[in-house]
């Protein structure tokens, strides 16, 4: 049969050094970015490229038959009194722009729009006017997306509220099926790839939008499950080699299940790969944030959410057994389970040896 | 495993499976013919049973939030002129009352002469004015100072029955202008005051969006003027009409100063009337109006005269209105009343006799704009100003291209995870097709049962779906090829191969429906996030059916033709 990776034996754990430093250096590069950016606005960026959705402003997607030139149609738009307006051609589809208006409140406007009292701006008319000027049918506003500025104040609490309560979400369910530390493993994990991909897109300035979010959010239910595929494996391995140490068993379950790890990753980035490529300019964030996602998801199921599992149960022995010399025996191992309480037993002959 | 045990797995895969085919493929609602399995027929089943959303079949989504704070200060500005009449009314020595609305607090406060009456005024106003603590206003004194603040309980009930008003009210102007299929619900909780408005094939919601937020409150006025045969009172500026009240610059609480423009002289030609100025005068009327908005009956639209393009406004009164109305004509003939829209006098007419139920709004409309205001006048005034908070609309082209889009890229998709599947496993890629196939068709299946519609992120979650599926046939797959090495005869390596994954696959699939679960409730006012979110729990839940029970049976199958002999399998 045809294997990927067969009888592997790599100490992952002994490599964790140089896995959480990486790791380490990967978010501060992100994170770096997006605070030198939000502190000194290189070019006029932000430290993320908001979309409509969490900044406010309108865009506003128009489709032409014979299609103007990028300054033609600015200087069109900035006639109808929209200034500030970015304009982008969409790369897949010649003829089309989106047309992105900042939230124009500030800007006096016309007594007919202010007395409509509306939240959202009516860009989508002015660029309807200045779309005129290009001949009679010529020109079609094939769609817009408006949000008022209290709107996307909102959006933005709750995007990171959810995103949040997610990752809450999965450390009780994990600790719940398996332990706390192993929630702590999987949750660190996966925070670690989502701050990874949100430093990402704040260095190519790709624009964040709600499925952005529904991006990050199935990134966190997909890298959680790959962490818990090794967990799994854990569990069992202790209770068939309960004279192992904990290190071991994390090194050998990890490796046990290194082809199926990287196989169902590598089908997902298959499938990632086509709505790339395919997906068409709406979902481009959305498949983006995937694609990084996935990557750096099935690395660091490998590489950080065991050693920090391991890492935080020998801390949980050491403590333990500064406990039992005091004499306060009982009482916290009384709390956990038998296999734990095995582990923490071949954990304590490891570290004696 | 035994035969008959087979034959049971066997009957409710087909029958699953069959039913499966028949909801997504199938005509529902009427009897299947032949029709339906020639190519185009199959297209049509399709197409009428998977319910688009709005980002794929074009339409506009409109998010409007109902300003309940205007709604709450209107009130308590009403109530603080209400109070200070009854006080006076009542003979009491009031300095002055004001309505303070700032900061989420909305009180009215009122300053009286003599402290020692600060009971007895609280009686008279509140035996006219309805603030007390039944209707959720507390009472404080001190000193020559009266103040009475709404509570935040009473706030809150009120901003909330605002808001199911302004629904019932817009829900009627939507279906006055006849817009097809609309749906309008009340979005986030009791507290965000917000409306989601959705109309699918209306992919310039320009009109529709004026018309919903077109604050039309007419009232009937008393002219503060002396009686015809004197002509009716008006000032040729603001400045002047308040000169006239003699109250020191202040507008007293029984009066109101509006504008007013002149009716054009019907001698003059149109295009004359056109060009002259129209004379901008101001009238001072009585307040309270005799009659508002909520005692209408009806409006039309109707044209000044036959043949005529310039429509006017014919309304007529309710019950009670018309009861009100009539007592009040018939005390008042010769005096001069007022028909004010949205504060501005529109006509003055004097009364000659008693008047029931019946008026006429003379505006100089034209045909769209009277049949507009006719419509918001009969579905009544807004409690209070909505603002559109998000706007988002889609052509049927734009639609259509992603529909095209999402269903390449699913292609491509399932294409690259079939050719991987059949090289890496071979024979038994072949089942774990079979299973993702079955995985498509019964989620959709799920979508068309459950009524959810299928968004732009609703496809990208079916393409993520298909490669999730086969995690479960790779993770079951990989355990069955490790038992196979460590020397386990064929049968009971797939025996152990199901059992030890299936713990795994069942914690995997939890975790990624919580997180789907998170997703949903996230996303109450953004039903294309939603669309992703139900497509890929549903794929998760339909893939513990394909890809566990039905390998498992293929599997089953398969050794049940070799015989216990078994020694080799294709993965």
């Amino acid at each position: 049969m045809f294997q990927l990776f067969h009888n592997v034996n790599i100490d992952w754990l002994g490599k964790r050094k140089i896995f959480i430093g990486l790791s380490i250096l990967l978010m501060l590069a992100g994170m770096g970015t997006a605070l030198y950016r939000h502190r000194f606005h290189p070019n006029g960026t932000d430290a993320f490229n908001l979309g409509v959705d969490f900044k406010g402003g309108t865009v506003v997607t128009t489709r032409f038959k014979q299609p103007p030139t990028v300054e033609g149609l600015r200087a069109a738009i900035d006639t109808a009194g929209v200034h500030d307006a970015v304009i982008q051609p969409v790369l897949d589809r010649p003829g089309e722009f989106l047309i992105k208006v900042p939230q124009m409140t500030a800007a006096p406007q016309p007594e007919a729009i202010q007395n409509q009292q509306v939240g959202v701006d009516p860009a989508r008319a002015r660029v309807g006017q200045a779309l005129k000027t290009f001949g009679e049918g010529n020109a079609e506003i094939v769609g817009t997306d408006a949000v008022s500025a209290v709107a996307s104040s909102q959006l933005r609490t709750q995007a990171i509220a959810v995103t949040i309560a997610a990752l809450i979400g999965m450390l009780l369910f994990i600790a719940f099926r398996f332990e706390w530390t192993y929630g702590a493993g999987a949750v660190i994990a996966v925070f670690h790839t989502v701050l990874v991909t949100l430093g990402l897109f704040s260095i190519f300035q790709i624009e964040i939008n709600l499925t952005v979010i529904a991006a990050l959010l199935t990134l966190v239910g997909f890298d959680v499950n790959d962490s818990i595929v090794i967990f799994d494996r854990i569990r069992e391995n202790r209770k068939l080699y309960r004279r192992m140490s904990l290190y071991d068993v994390t090194n050998l379950s990890i490796n046990q299940t290194l082809s199926r790890t990287v196989i169902t990753s590598g089908l997902v980035f298959l499938s990632v790969i086509a709505l790339v490529l395919l997906g068409g300019e709406t979902l481009r964030p959305f498949s983006l944030a995937l694609l990084m996602g996935i990557l750096f998801g099935t690395y660091d199921t490998i590489a950080v959410a065991g050693p920090i599992m391991v890492w935080w149960e020998r801390r949980l022995a050491a403590t333990d057994r500064k406990a039992i010399g005091q004499a306060a025996v009982g009482t916290r191992n009384a709390q956990r389970s038998n296999a734990n309480q095995a582990s923490r037993g071949a954990l304590a002959r490891e570290q004696k040896s | 495993m035994k035969k008959r045990n087979l034959l049971q797995r066997a009957i409710i895969i087909a029958i699953v499976t069959v039913v499966g085919v028949y909801i997504v493929l199938g005509p529902h609602g009427r009897r299947p013919h032949l029709q339906d399995l020639k190519w185009s027929g199959i297209k049509a089943n399709l197409q009428n049973n998977i319910h688009l959303g709005l980002d794929l079949k074009g339409g506009s989504h409109l998010v409007m939030r109902v300003k309940v704070e205007e709604y709450l200060k209107r009130l308590t500005d009403d109530n603080a002129v209400a109070a200070l009449n009854a006080a006076k009314e009542a003979g009491f020595d009031v300095k002055e009352a004001h309505a303070e609305t700032a900061g989420g607090n909305y009180r009215v406060v009122m300053t009286i002469a003599d402290p020692s009456k600060a009971n007895d005024t609280r009686a008279a106003v509140q035996k006219k004015v309805d603030v007390n603590e039944n209707t959720g206003w507390s009472f404080s004194t001190s000193g020559a100072t009266l103040t009475w603040s709404l509570n935040g309980t009473e706030q809150k009930a009120l901003g909330d029955s605002a808001t199911t008003q302004a629904q019932k009210i817009i829900e009627s102007r939507i279906y006055g202008i006849g817009v097809a299929e609309p749906t309008l619900q009340r979005r986030g909780g009791q507290n965000s005051h917000e409306l989601l408005l959705q109309m699918p094939g209306i992919s310039d919601p320009e009109h529709v969006k004026q018309l919903l937020a077109g604050e039309s409150h007419l009232e009937l006025v008393h002219i503060i003027s002396p009686p015809s045969p004197a002509p009716s009172q008006s000032y040729f500026s603001r400045e002047e009409a308040m000169a006239s009240l003699n109250s020191g610059g202040n507008v007293p609480a029984n009066r109101r100063v509006l504008p007013y423009t002149e009716r054009q002289d019907l001698t003059t030609t149109p295009e004359q009337s056109a060009n002259a100025p129209k004379p901008q005068k101001w009238v001072v009327v009585e307040s309270p109006a005799i009659i508002d908005g909520i005692d209408l009956r009806t409006a039309q639209a109707v044209q000044d005269r036959a043949g005529s393009d310039k429509y006017q406004i014919s309304f007529s009164l309710k019950k009670n209105g018309a009861d009100k109305f009539g007592t009040w004509t018939g005390a008042n003939i010769n005096e001069y009343m007022g028909v004010v829209l949205n504060n501005e006098v529109k006509s003055i007419a004097y009364i000659k006799s008693q008047i029931f139920d019946q008026g006429e709004i003379s505006g100089n409309f034209t045909k769209e704009q009277g049949e507009d205001l006719a419509l918001t006048l009969r579905s009544g005034a807004l409690p209070a100003p909505i603002e559109y908070s998000e706007e988002r609309t889609v052509g049927p082209s734009l639609g259509a291209d992603s529909i095209r889009s999402g269903v390449r890229a699913s292609v491509l998709g399932l294409a690259l995870v079939v050719l991987f599947m059949l090289v890496y496993y071979r024979g038994s890629g072949i089942n774990a097709i079979v299973a993702l196939l079955l995985n498509m068709i019964l989620m959709l299946a799920g979508l068309i049962i459950f009524g959810a519609t299928l968004t732009l992120p609703g496809i990208a979650g079916i393409i993520l779906t298909i490669g999730m599926a086969v995690d479960s046939n790779v993770l079951i797959f990989e355990r069955i090829r490790e038992e196979m090495r460590s020397g386990k005869t064929i049968p009971s390596s797939v025996e152990q191969g199901f059992a030890h994954a299936f713990v795994t696959i069942i914690d995997t699939h939890v975790t990624t429906i919580v997180s789907a679960i998170f997703l949903y409730f996230f996303a109450t006012g953004a039903p294309m996030i939603r669309g992703f979110a139900v497509t890929l729990a549903l794929g998760l839940v339909v893939n513990l059916f394909s890809a566990v029970y039905v390998s498992r049976t293929i599997f089953i199958w398969l050794l049940g033709r070799k015989g216990r002999r078994a020694e080799s399998l294709s993965i």
